[in-house]
């Protein structure tokens, strides 16, 4: 009995499980399935790249790529660097004032910069930065949930490493960057991951900037492009373009699950 | 003395060093459009009026009488009731079965969790397909069990459940490993104890296991409710806040006032009403983590 209602709960969990597989497996399905056969409730197993061609041709994909590809990079390489040096601060050194610029820090938090779509526009009016890629990664340059992650990873690093290196005559900079920098790694590599596929998944902050298919990312590019297919007969089109613009990301979560799992746990945990 | 005096110095001058760079862009990107909302919410300026003009509380009040306001703040009501309990409660049952010793542990969190890692444009084509009147996998699904099938997005009294449920289905993955990263956290002798003392299962979930995933709960609690005014991306490929506004939600209010008919006052005075909603979740989280403080 208790074996049938365990077997019973697994049931359900791989029913619930494959329920919110469908739609994924749907968009591969419909991708790959010749556009005549799009609108047919038959299921069959004809399967063709046309429609990826198809889109690839349509619509300038590649430069979309490439953008998202500097923008993700370009926002992560600099935060690697501000969150470092800030979280260094607050993990190893006495400074006036501390908890209030913690606190100071923590409003970014609170208010979260995707509120702020309004005035942030202005504000890169102002620096006329609109329609650049640099417009769209500064806002992000600074992270305060970066920096909270670095600081309790660099509070876990012994003291007496810090110490020995002092005695040896080094610089806290040179500390900084030598011993702290590479032991962060970890911690550098689940914040990058959270970091790197919200900036891959952000839309609106990005479609409000950009004016210019040389400056617009792959979120934009696709709705755009789903947009300009919005008919029945385009299913097949516009599954094709949301499967090229989303399988980056997915292949690298189906390989590092686990890494991918534990790195946004981690960016939680306050 | 002095010696040491220009050490503190030093150590204080390279702290700030240190944090000039994330201070200058937190004050560039978070406070100063702040600080500007506040400012602008006191000035008229959209297309009939070029330069700002000062207009005192003007937008605020024009702002609260405005019907389309009033619509958008209700909807995002219904919106945050609809996905806030279904996503925590889903995320809490999932964490409960994928915690337990299953074998394809991994496909069921994989099931659950790739929909964080697509971008929700993306989720939007798909789902928008899903919600398809006729040919959509929806409608085929009511049909075949005879209930008949609708244009789900372009009905005033179906667009928000279905928005609801498909941002539940986004969270509910998301919110689960957080549960499940609480549940490994609770010491396993504490049910062993209430095993030994013959206590059943319903009365263990509600005495130890609810209880102590408390800080779990109030942290996705926050998250769920901060995401329930941040939803805006579906709108645009979905319904663009529509049928006659029924989908429509603050930010994108925010979105349309600002960038479809260029009234930045009343963008302005709209972005602060969000701010305040931002600060009353942060509050909420404060008074939560008060409470919780004795199950550490």
């Amino acid at each position: 009995m208790a074996l049938l209602r365990k077997v019973g709960l697994s049931a359900v969990i791989y029913a619930i499980a494959i329920l919110w597989a469908i739609p994924l497996v749907w968009v591969v399905y419909m991708a790959f399935r010749p556009q005549s056969l799009s609108l047919s409730s038959g299921i069959s197993l004809h399967f063709t790249f046309d429609n990826l061609k198809c889109v690839w041709e349509a619509a300038p994909f590649l430069v979309y790529f490439t953008n998202t590809l500097i923008i993700v990079i370009g926002i992560f390489a600099v935060q690697m660097v501000t969150v470092t040096m800030a979280a260094y601060a607050f993990a190893r050194l006495a400074f006036a004032g501390k908890t209030i610029v913690f606190l100071v820090f923590l409003v970014q938090i609170m208010i979260p910069v995707d509120v702020l779509i309004f005035p942030e526009y202005m504000v890169l009016k102002e620096l006329s930065l609109l329609d650049t890629k640099l417009g769209i990664m500064i806002p992000y340059f600074g992270s305060a949930l970066g920096i909270f992650l670095m600081r309790q990873h660099f509070m876990t690093i012994p003291a007496d490493l810090e110490e020995a290196a002092q005695m040896e005559g080094a610089t806290k900079w040179r500390i900084l960057w030598t011993i702290y920098f590479p032991l962060a790694r970890p911690a550098l590599l689940s914040f990058g991951l959270v970091s790197v596929s919200y900036h891959w998944n952000n839309f609106v902050w990005p479609l409000i900037v950009t004016n210019s298919v040389e400056n617009r990312p792959l979120t934009v590019g696709l709705a755009l492009f789903a947009k300009a297919a919005e008919t029945g007969a385009q299913w097949s089109v516009t599954t094709a373009a949301t499967l090229l613009v989303i399988a980056p990301l997915l292949i690298g979560f189906l390989f590092f699950q686990r890494k991918f799992i534990n790195s946004f746990v981690s960016s939680g945990v306050k | 003395m002095a010696g040491s005096l220009g050490k503190r110095w030093r150590s204080e001058v390279f702290a700030w060093g240190l944090l000039a760079p994330s201070l200058l862009f937190l004050a560039v990107f978070t406070f100063y459009p702040i600080w500007i909302t506040g400012v602008q919410s006191f000035y008229t300026k959209n297309l009939a009026v070029r330069e700002p003009v000062f207009a005192g509380a003007d937008n605020y009040s024009q702002l609260f009488s405005d019907s389309l306001f009033h619509k958008v703040l209700i909807n995002n009501f219904w919106y945050m009731l609809g996905t806030v309990p279904g996503a925590l409660a889903l995320g809490l049952i999932f964490a409960l079965f994928a915690n337990r010793a299953l074998k394809l542990r991994g496909f069921v969190r994989v099931s659950f969790f790739y929909p964080n890692v697509i971008p929700m444009i993306a989720l939007a084509n798909v789902w928008l397909f899903i919600y398809t009147p006729e040919y959509g996998l929806l409608s085929r699904l009511t049909d075949m069990i005879g209930a008949g099938h609708t244009a789900w997005l372009g009905s005033e009294k179906w667009v928000m459940p279905a928005l609801v449920v498909m941002m539940v289905w986004k969270e509910a993955g998301y919110f689960m490993i957080f549960y499940l990263a609480g549940l490994q956290n609770i010491p396993n002798d504490l049910y062993e104890a209430a095993q030994v003392d013959g206590v059943g299962k319903w009365r263990v979930f509600w005495r130890i296991t609810f209880p102590l995933l408390m800080p779990t709960t109030l942290f996705v609690l926050v998250v769920a409710l901060t995401n329930a005014f941040k939803t805006i991306d579906q709108l645009f490929i979905m319904t663009q806040g529509g049928p006659n506004n029924a989908s429509n939600l603050l930010l994108y209010y925010i979105y349309q006032q600002a960038f479809s008919y260029w009234d930045f006052g009343a963008a302005a005075a709209a972005t602060i009403v969000m701010i305040a909603f931002m600060l009353l979740i942060t509050v909420l989280q404060f008074v939560g983590m008060d409470r919780k403080i004795h199950y550490r």
